[in-house]
């Protein structure tokens, strides 16, 4: 413990002297905020916070229904949905998202086009499609193991009481799976901030994008670089600390016997 | 409308789980205001008999009518009628993410279109009726067994309905509470609401009893009135299961 406090430290060190000296291997001065060019680079660099942000929320929502939408008939006792089911998640889980980026981004509009339907697919939409439905299969998979850990005298009392299906669903079987599931659904959540960094080869002007293109005018891969884990690790670790407050409201860290 | 005149009418039912042939050709007719008490050891169908009752299990051969329905594979067969059957299960099956009034109020309001004042109203009436009106706002892990099995009860109860399963009640509780769930379901039998009751306690049947069912293997092999069914047992199967039972 004491030496690899002490490993940490020297770590630090060497860090920190690469940051004062401007003839070592790290030149700070690019995201100087005291500089004006410093300034301007590091404000265009945060910049890519907004696109991050937006573009990671709104895919994980889709996901997040997307996925509830797919794993319901995969828990159904119609063979029928849960073999479609099935093909849904083995399928969109087996493509890789870099490939899938392009397909939705440059094949799905010729589609469109050959259907005679004149929708364009910005950055955006190209990078929020691909992440949510990619995402979709691993969500599916999580509501999957979560409503299935619920006890079968639910769905039965559920039954019992006159419940249909949707009732059963809403009322009594998600909401005690979605406690149940809300860790996994956040791995998931963090999962896609990450994978965003992609929508940077389509052009989309998110946290990654930015830095490449900082890079290619200052050739300062490393500071640059640096900077950009540094923002991601802000952004997982704020996600982190609003999901653990959410657990804590919604009681997933207790254990409900039933 | 001639089946109206029973609650419960059961032909030649049978039922297989793999090839395990659980209920054999059962026959059972229980008339309204009945109160039926199904005895047998473990394995006997006695329960999957009751859950044939509401469709919570399907069956393979026969026929099964509650209150003029027949019952089919097509889940609109049980719709119509799903309010008017409730049960008591062995493990209580609370919803433990609420509370014990919306426990209560959950079938009233989704299912019969209640509104929440007055599904509330009956909650607590009924909450009155087993005796544990103080815990409406506590959730159900807080109970003790016993209370949540009157919770549950309670909850079916909420539905009105005409037919009361139970299965097993009492098998999952500590001894002492036994009792005042056992008191909780004789009172209900003073209502003249038809009843199906799994138990192994047959202090409590010989009291509630209209009708005793003695099942072995999947079949019913002995039914009389109580006084009958216990002074004089006419099968050996029955004899011994009773003797067994009785014992201490």
């Amino acid at each position: 413990m004491k030496k690899n406090k002490l490993i940490l430290f020297a770590f630090f060190l060497i860090f920190l002297s690469g940051c004062s000296s401007a003839s070592g291997i790290w030149g700070w001065y690019v995201i100087d905020p005291s500089t004006k060019t410093g300034l301007t680079n590091i404000k265009f660099l945060i910049g890519g916070f907004t696109s991050t942000i937006q573009l990671s929320i709104v895919a994980a929502f889709l996901s997040i229904v997307l996925g509830l939408i797919v794993a319901l008939p995969g828990i159904s006792n119609n063979k029928f949905f849960r073999i479609l089911s099935r093909i849904y998640v083995e399928f969109v889980r087996a493509i890789p998202l870099l490939p899938m980026l392009f397909w939705v981004f440059y094949g799905l509009p010729v589609i469109f086009k050959s259907l005679g339907l004149n929708i364009n697919i910005d950055a955006f939409w190209g990078a929020v499609l691909t992440l949510a439905i990619s995402d979709s299969a691993f969500t599916a998979e999580i509501y999957r193991s979560g409503i299935q850990s619920i006890s079968r005298g639910q769905k039965e009392a559920a039954q019992t009481i006159g419940l249909n299906y949707f009732q059963t669903m809403r009322y009594v079987i998600l909401p005690q799976a979605l406690r149940r599931i809300l860790p996994p659904l956040a791995n998931q959540f963090i999962y896609i901030v990450k994978m965003s960094a992609f929508a940077s080869v389509i052009g989309m002007q998110e946290l990654t994008r930015r830095a490449n293109e900082i890079v290619v005018t200052e050739y300062r891969p490393l500071e640059v670089y640096t900077l950009l884990i540094f923002e991601y690790l802000v952004l997982v670790l704020v996600i982190s600390f609003a999901v653990r407050w959410l657990e804590r409201k919604m009681g997933s860290n207790e254990s409900l016997n039933n | 409308m001639i089946y109206a005149n029973h609650a419960i009418e059961i032909k030649n039912l049978i039922k297989w789980f793999d090839d395990f042939n659980v209920l054999n050709n059962v026959n059972l007719i229980v008339n309204h205001g009945e109160i039926v008490v199904i005895c047998g050891p473990s394995g006997s169908g006695k329960s999957t008999l009751v859950r044939c009752i509401n469709r919570l299990e399907t069956h393979d051969g026969g026929n099964v009518k509650v209150i003029g329905e027949t019952l089919t594979n097509d889940p609109k067969s049980f719709a119509k009628i799903s309010s008017d059957v409730g049960m008591v299960f062995q493990q209580f099956n609370l919803f433990p993410h609420l509370t014990v009034l919306d426990n209560l109020t959950l079938g009233p309001v989704h299912a019969l279109g209640l509104d929440q004042k007055s599904a509330e109203v009956r909650a607590y009436n009924l909450l009155e009726r087993v005796k544990i009106p103080e815990q409406a706002k506590k959730m159900p892990h807080a109970l003790s067994g016993g209370q949540q099995q009157r919770v549950a009860i309670a909850r079916s109860l909420c539905m009105q309905p005409k037919i009361m399963l139970f299965d097993e009640p009492t098998s999952a509780l500590d001894p002492e509470m036994i009792s005042e769930v056992l008191d909780v379901i004789t009172d209900l039998a003073t209502d003249g609401i038809t009843m199906v009751v799994v138990t192994h306690e047959m202090g409590f049947a010989h009291k509630v009893a209209n009708r005793m069912i003695f099942m072995d293997e999947g079949r019913i092999v002995e039914e009389g009135k109580p006084s009958m069914f216990f002074k004089n047992p006419k099968t050996d199967r029955c004899k011994t299961f009773l003797n067994q039972i009785l014992k201490h």
